[in-house]
């Protein structure tokens, strides 16, 4: 799972293909950048939402790097690492950026079955691990770049799709190791004396639903995210890396693949935080560009879109 | 199908691989493997150091045990051999918790209520603060506010009572010299390293009713769950055969009439009218500006009123009001100086280029909200170096004393500086400035960590030779902590730790003619 969940820009830089129903044709590999951009003003304390005069508006930048390849039509690997830079528009502290975490996927078509000559149903397999790739600061919420957890993750995803309309759900479970920071006691629901602080597994739902062709897919996206575990930030106090956060949000993304230049694509979307708890509200934009190359003589290079 | 069996069953397996390693996610913590006290040194004649407000050991009393061949202490010894037939696990581990140390463990429940109360209050709908408020405790937001100074002196106030009620147990244990409950009857089991200190009153029921007694005055809201940590403290002396019940009662009597005499003390050493008011407030700006300086302004929005600018004059421990203002730095740099901009500048290239390392000593040495404090880390710091030592439990009580009478002095002197000279923090010299850490809401000049640090470093190479330069490197860098953090100018630094290192002198002086060396 993505790391830092006060900012929750790092969990959409994945979300367009971590929680979809695309796979890539057996040797195409898509390589690309995303820009995503969270910013926030009122953010939660525990249940009790607030702004802060001293931070004003936080902004999370993240300018992610990312690729895909197919290894087989049913098996595609991904990858993808984000340099993230923080700031906040009021008060005095600093904001801080760097490499974060390195992503590594691997997403598998289970089963499809066709009802007819216009709807399919699929189910797919995605495992995600992650680390830190850099040394960087952990326990400096809201402006640090990340949470410092490696993780491993499972999602379970079904699509269906009817002619060019279609539903995907599903549901994924990150184990997240914990997390070391720079001091060597600190406070929680009690003191611990130790620079290891206890990070709680994650469950997340995601339903997306749309128009989806070879060249447009437009999407509606709720997406609920529950740490299962952790504590409440008190009043006033600092966020910590294991507060108990949680998040639901709305949006909706594009991807249009372009016929002029053929194997680019165009991705983008926005996301608005509707229900959170020890999290920021925030306003995530996204917006990419993909290259696909067939490193065979084939043609066809994505699955699950109908031919127009 | 293919591709199952050859791509599928190794992504199973790294996925579970990778499950078991994150699966495993207890802490360390270095508190809990404490091992039990058993210390060389008994210090029996604990009896005569000095102590710091009784007059004699014996100034309150208890008193005289029942014989052993009574039949209320066979009862009691009976009590003991009910519990020991069948302890549980839950028990077994409350008694090896508890056997660290009572010191030790009653400290480190204090940091534990210090860093739970270290929030600065939520501003109100008017953009004003709201003042804890000790006649209502309960109230948001809660009293107390353990800020820095106000956690010093807690710590000082428990730690300097719990001192004086040992001195005076050890006398009491001299005097009757009640041996413990299993050198009196064979059948009682010893699950604590045996010893040959007198059992009456028990040191631990001393530690921890003087401990709650002064809690009810600093940390009122906090009654029951202290309550509980005694009665659970209380119950594993019992089983594990330390301590019979009258004992425990009588060490709880001695404790109690010991810390009353603290408690009258902090009732009326001005720190309840530390915080000042507007009036205060504006004659220190008014102050300032008389001498052409510029004076300091809250950085925080709404702007919140300075942190207890009158705490330097509560009285201090190791010496007296006028000391205070005989220890009081020199001036720093004037605020129109160039030596002044030199300094600023200094601090904005800190900012602008920070190193990891850099960072991580800003951060370890941050202890602002929600922690418990710079003093309470210097308490966290000595109590590893302490359990090393294996000592008794009064001279254990009597080295916290010395180092938390320094501490709060440490923030006495500190802020009669702060507010003395009134001056502003870098990033309102220069807005640009940007912090790794939050700005205190108090002047600058001088740095509260280096006076704290080296008040502390000081106490702890007098009690600790062998550490060397160990605690004074540490004070260096957790002054320097705070230029790096770009929260400080160096002057701060430099004058906190000479200042310190005054304060923590004072407390080398008592240490050297107590007795106890």
């Amino acid at each position: 799972m993505p790391a830092a969940f006060f900012c929750l820009a790092s969990q959409s830089l994945y979300s367009q293909t971590d929680a979809d129903a695309i796979m890539l044709k057996k040797n195409v590999l898509c390589v690309g950048g995303m820009y995503t951009n969270d910013s926030w003003t009122n953010y939660w304390e525990g249940t009790f939402k607030r702004d802060n005069e001293n931070l004003g508006k936080v902004t999370t930048q993240m300018f992610g790097l990312m690729g895909n390849y197919g290894i087989t039509n049913k098996l595609n690997v991904l990858f993808s690492v984000p340099y993230v830079t923080t700031k906040a528009t009021e008060g005095t502290l600093k904001g801080f950026n760097g490499i974060q975490d390195l992503s590594l996927m691997a997403k598998y078509q289970v089963m499809q079955t066709k009802f007819g000559s216009k709807d399919q149903f699929s189910v797919y397999a995605v495992g995600r691990v992650s680390f830190p790739v850099t040394d960087y600061v952990v326990d400096y919420l809201p402006l640090s770049i990340g949470l410092g957890s490696k993780t491993a993750g499972i999602r379970a995803l079904a699509d269906y799709q009817y002619d060019k309309y279609f539903v995907t759900a599903s549901a994924a479970y990150t184990y997240r190791s914990n997390t070391d920071i720079d001091r060597t006691a600190y406070y929680t629901t009690e003191m611990h004396y130790t620079n290891e602080v206890e990070m709680y597994d994650v469950a997340s739902f995601n339903i997306r639903a749309g128009y989806r062709t070879k060249y447009w897919i437009a999407e509606a996206v709720v997406d609920n995210m529950n740490t299962l575990g952790g504590f409440d930030i008190r009043k006033n106090d600092m966020p910590f890396p294991s507060n108990n956060m949680d998040a639901t949000k709305v949006g909706a993304n594009f991807k249009h693949t372009m016929k002029s230049l053929k194997g680019l694509e165009i991705t983008g979307g926005i996301m608005y935080v509707v229900a959170g708890r020890n999290v920021g509200q925030s306003t995530i934009i996204n917006a990419g560009v993909f290259y696909l190359m067939n490193l065979s003589s084939k043609s066809k290079s994505r699955t699950n879109q109908q031919q127009q | 199908m293919k591709i199952k069996s050859t791509i599928i069953v190794p992504l199973v397996l790294v996925f579970a691989g990778l499950l078991c390693w994150s699966c495993n996610k207890d802490l360390d913590d270095r508190t809990h493997e404490f091992p039990a006290l058993h210390p060389a040194n008994l210090d029996l004649n604990a009896g005569t150091w000095k102590p710091v407000l009784l007059t004699a050991p014996d100034e309150f009393t208890i008193p005289a045990p029942i014989a052993t061949n009574a039949p209320a202490y066979v009862a009691e010894l009976n009590e003991i051999k009910a519990y020991q037939r069948d302890l549980t696990e839950e028990q077994k581990a409350s008694i090896k918790f508890w056997s660290a140390g009572a010191v030790l463990r009653w400290n480190e429940i204090l940091r534990e209520l210090v860093a739970r109360h270290n929030l600065p209050p939520y501003q109100k709908e008017d953009d004003t603060y709201p003042a804890p408020s000790a006649a209502n405790p309960f109230a948001y937001p809660q009293f107390p506010f353990s800020n820095p100074p106000y956690a010093g002196r807690a710590y000082a106030y428990v730690s300097a009572a719990t001192y004086d009620a040992l001195v005076s147990a050890w006398h009491f244990k001299q005097l009757y010299n009640r041996q413990a409950p299993y050198a009196n009857d064979s059948s009682v089991q010893a699950l604590l390293p045996r010893t040959n200190l007198p059992s009456y009153p028990s040191e631990d029921a001393v530690v921890a009713a003087t401990t709650i007694e002064m809690l009810k005055l600093l940390f009122p809201t906090e009654l029951a769950f202290i309550q509980k940590k005694a009665d659970e403290h209380m119950l594993a002396r019992i089983m594990s055969g330390a301590n019979v019940r009258s004992e425990i009662e009588a060490g709880q009597s001695l404790g109690r009439q010991v810390a009353s005499r603290f408690a009258g003390r902090a009732r009326t050493d001005g720190a309840g009218q530390a915080g000042g008011n507007s009036t205060v407030w504006k004659a220190l700006e008014e102050a300032t500006i008389a001498k052409g300086e510029v004076c300091w302004v809250s950085l925080e929005t709404p702007k919140r009123p300075p942190m207890l600018p009158l705490f330097g004059k509560v009285k201090p421990f190791l010496f007296d009001s006028l000391t205070v203002i005989g220890l009081r730095p020199p001036p720093p740099p004037s605020t129109s100086s160039d030596k002044f901009q030199e300094e600023t500048k200094e601090v904005k290239y800190y900012s602008e280029n920070p190193t990891r390392e850099r960072i991580a000593i800003v951060h370890f040495w941050a202890d602002g909200a929600g922690t418990y404090s710079p003093p309470g880390h210097w308490d966290a710091i000595a109590a590893e170096e302490f359990v090393k030592e294996n000592y008794s439990e009064v001279r254990w009580a009597r080295n916290f004393a010395l180092l938390n009478m320094s501490l709060m002095d440490a923030g006495i002197v500190c802020w009669d500086a702060k507010y003395f000279y009134f001056n502003p923090r870098p990033s309102q010299t220069d807005p640009n400035i940007k912090t790794l850490t939050g700005v205190p809401n108090f002047p600058a000049y001088t740095s509260g960590h280096s006076t704290f640090s080296a008040a502390a470093a000081t106490i702890l190479t007098h009690l600790l030779p062998d550490r060397g330069n160990k605690f004074d490197d540490m004070a260096t860098e957790a002054s320097m902590s705070r230029l790096y953090g770009a929260i400080h100018y160096r002057s701060d630094c430099d004058a906190g730790l000479v200042c310190g290192k005054s304060v923590g002198q004072f407390a080398v002086n008592r240490a050297m003619t107590d007795g106890a060396e």
